[in-house]
């Protein structure tokens, strides 16, 4: 159980997070939907702590099975629950001159001493994790290539195997696909939630089309201006409250349409077009 | 401006719009043509005040010119070309000596290179804005790469030689003081410039502050610190030979003797030594240095 009570995060005058609450079972997948801008991104680095809360707490089951309050975190404590809650991006996040082997290890490097690793010697079972989890993925064949000579659904693979070999509870993904192309979108949003099924990973996925979020998610919140006007069913995600969270001005209606663009049934009032930027 | 013209279907109000980013656009240039004029007067000025100050004087230096090239002949001996061979082995009677003193140059700037690389390379990290732990660590680091950049070599090896005595240590440690100030400089702006996004993944999956520096910084910085320690041992030699005029041995020590007795010859015998390492030194790094940034830009 993940228990987010009222996180706020302000940048200057600008509020990216709003007093968000929220509880996300174990194992669920849940899909955040929202338009540019609507603090997304900072809420899932809240939770992974990439960023420091204003206010607010995250509750969370460590490592050990104790509550913790997350967000007074410290040092090596907080480098674990880094490791405890993955995070894959939108760009990948991939050191781009090393292989993929080194990058999938990273996912290894708060469980050993920092002498240890920065001499890049990790133990034999870290290596066996490594090439389990690129095997899941289908990437082996690949292990020794250079990040930066892989295609970007071959990255994103990469950054999930290095996700994985933190051995996490949480997984959070922002935007994973959104810089692919259909196929590879297909194949990284199967693979997550073929890792939520298996493994019993707790997914929490930004997504910028609905469809992919009504299809891959078994609950769906809805952000708008850094707060929370949607948490529900896919099935209760109807076309009137999709448009009430991608707002309303002429950028709104852009992504709204959007954000429908792969929808088989389109809004009847918004004119949609199949812009070549839906992907 | 003809924006206009290349809208297509102007939908109501753009001609309002037009009119207003054309209001704003007059301003932006007026500003522009301020600030041009300001920063070249100024530079007008600076050059005639430093000019005034520094006695630089056209007359002075059309007389001196000779003098210079007085001097230049007064280093290259006679040399005959029936007696050619026996004339260059008389010029280069100190050869041995002389090469033995470039050795210790050459080592002197090479170990002073490979010190003040390793300790500004690991300053230059919390140097940069993006990467120190805290303000304070990037401002007290930032100051001290500057004093040790800023007070010349040969000051440094004054110091060192008042306080360890005549030789080679106090010259390495001169230019490795200078040369950690330069890279950790240097270095600092290349880390300024990295991307984010590694040191992101690294610092997601649990990494503390020194794996993030070393797997997320390190290899994308890498191949500019070493293009730029080339350069550096090119100019640590140069530094070198000038150290061993205050006492710390090596090449610049016998260039100083030779000049001080007025041995014009031996002078420009060492020199021309000095001049052509250096320019080996230049075209192999070079070499070496474009290899790398090529192979960079291929890495893609
Ligand atoms: N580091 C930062 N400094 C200042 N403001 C920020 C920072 N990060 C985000 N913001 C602001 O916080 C708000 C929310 O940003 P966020 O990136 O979380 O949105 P998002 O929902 O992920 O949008 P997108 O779909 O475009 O990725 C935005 O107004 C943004 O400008
Ligand atoms: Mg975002």
């Amino acid at each position: 159980m993940l228990d987010i009570e009222r996180l706020t995060k302000k940048f200057g005058d600008v509020v990216a997070v709003n007093a968000v609450s929220f509880r996300v079972p174990t194992g669920q997948m849940l899909g955040i939907i929202g338009r540019s801008g609507a603090g997304k991104s900072t809420l899932l680095r809240l939770i992974n702590r990439l960023t420091d809360p204003t206010t607010g707490r995250i509750l969370c089951d460590d490592w050990h099975g104790r509550g913790i309050d997350v967000s007074t975190l410290r040092g090596r404590e907080l480098r674990r629950w880094r490791a405890h809650c993955a995070m894959v991006f939108q760009q990948f996040n991939l050191v781009p001159r090393l292989n993929v082997i080194t990058n999938v290890l990273m996912g290894r490097l708060s469980y050993h001493s920092t002498l240890r690793t920065l001499l890049a010697m990790f133990p034999q079972r870290d290596r066996a994790l490594t090439i389990r989890a690129l095997q899941r993925l289908d990437m082996v064949s690949h292990a020794l290539q250079r990040a930066d000579a892989l295609s970007g659904g071959q990255q994103q693979r990469v950054a999930i195997a290095r996700a994985l070999v933190q051995e996490p509870k949480i997984l959070l993904a922002d935007e994973p696909i959104a810089s692919l192309d259909l196929l590879n979108a297909t194949i990284v949003m199967e693979a997550l939630r073929r890792i939520n099924k298996e493994d019993v990973i707790t997914v929490i996925c930004n997504l910028h089309l609905l469809q992919t979020a009504k299809d891959y998610c078994d609950r769906i919140i809805g952000m708008k201006a850094g707060a929370v006007v949607f948490d529900g069913l896919p099935s209760q995600l109807t076309d009137s409250i999709a448009r009430e969270i991608y707002g309303s001005g002429q950028e709104g209606d852009e992504e709204l349409a959007l954000a429908f663009s792969a929808t088989s049934a389109p809004p009847s009032q918004a004119p949609v077009t199949r812009t070549g930027t839906g992907q | 401006m003809s924006i206009g013209q290349n809208t297509l279907a102007a939908p109501a109000g753009s001609a309002d719009a037009l009119s207003r980013f054309e209001a704003q656009y007059a301003i932006h240039r007026r500003n522009i043509a301020i600030s041009t004029t300001l920063f070249w007067t100024a530079f007008a000025a600076c050059l005639v005040v430093s000019g005034i100050t520094a006695k630089f004087d056209v007359l002075t230096l059309i007389h001196g010119l000779p003098r210079t090239t007085e001097f230049i002949v007064k280093m290259i001996p006679p040399i005959k070309l029936e007696t050619f061979v026996d004339d260059i082995a008389e010029w280069y009677w100190g050869i041995g000596k002389w090469m033995n003193s470039l050795l210790n140059t050459l080592l002197m700037a090479y170990l002073a290179t490979v010190l003040g690389t390793i300790i500004g390379g690991g300053l230059s990290f919390l140097a940069a804005r993006n990467l120190a732990p805290s303000y304070a660590v990037f401002w007290i680091t930032r100051r001290v790469l500057e004093i040790a950049r800023t007070v010349p070599d040969i000051v440094w090896a004054l110091l060192f030689v008042l306080a360890f005595g005549i030789g080679p240590m106090p010259g390495v440690l001169a230019i490795t003081m200078h040369t950690l100030g330069a890279q950790g400089k240097l270095f600092a702006e290349v880390n300024e410039n990295i991307s984010p996004l590694p040191s992101d993944g690294v610092r997601s999956a649990g990494g503390n502050w020194l794996q993030e520096i070393r797997f997320g910084v390190l290899p994308q910085v890498l191949p500019n610190f070493m293009s730029y320690t080339f350069w550096r041992i090119e100019l640590n030699v140069r530094s070198a030979t000038i150290v061993g005029f205050v006492g710390a041995g090596g090449i610049g020590h016998d260039l100083f003797t030779s000049i001080q007795l007025l041995y014009f010859a031996d002078a420009g015998a060492i020199l021309l030594i000095v001049i052509s390492t250096i320019m080996a030194i230049d075209m192999l790094s070079e070499k070496y240095r474009h290899r790398l940034i090529g192979k960079d830009t291929l890495g893609r």
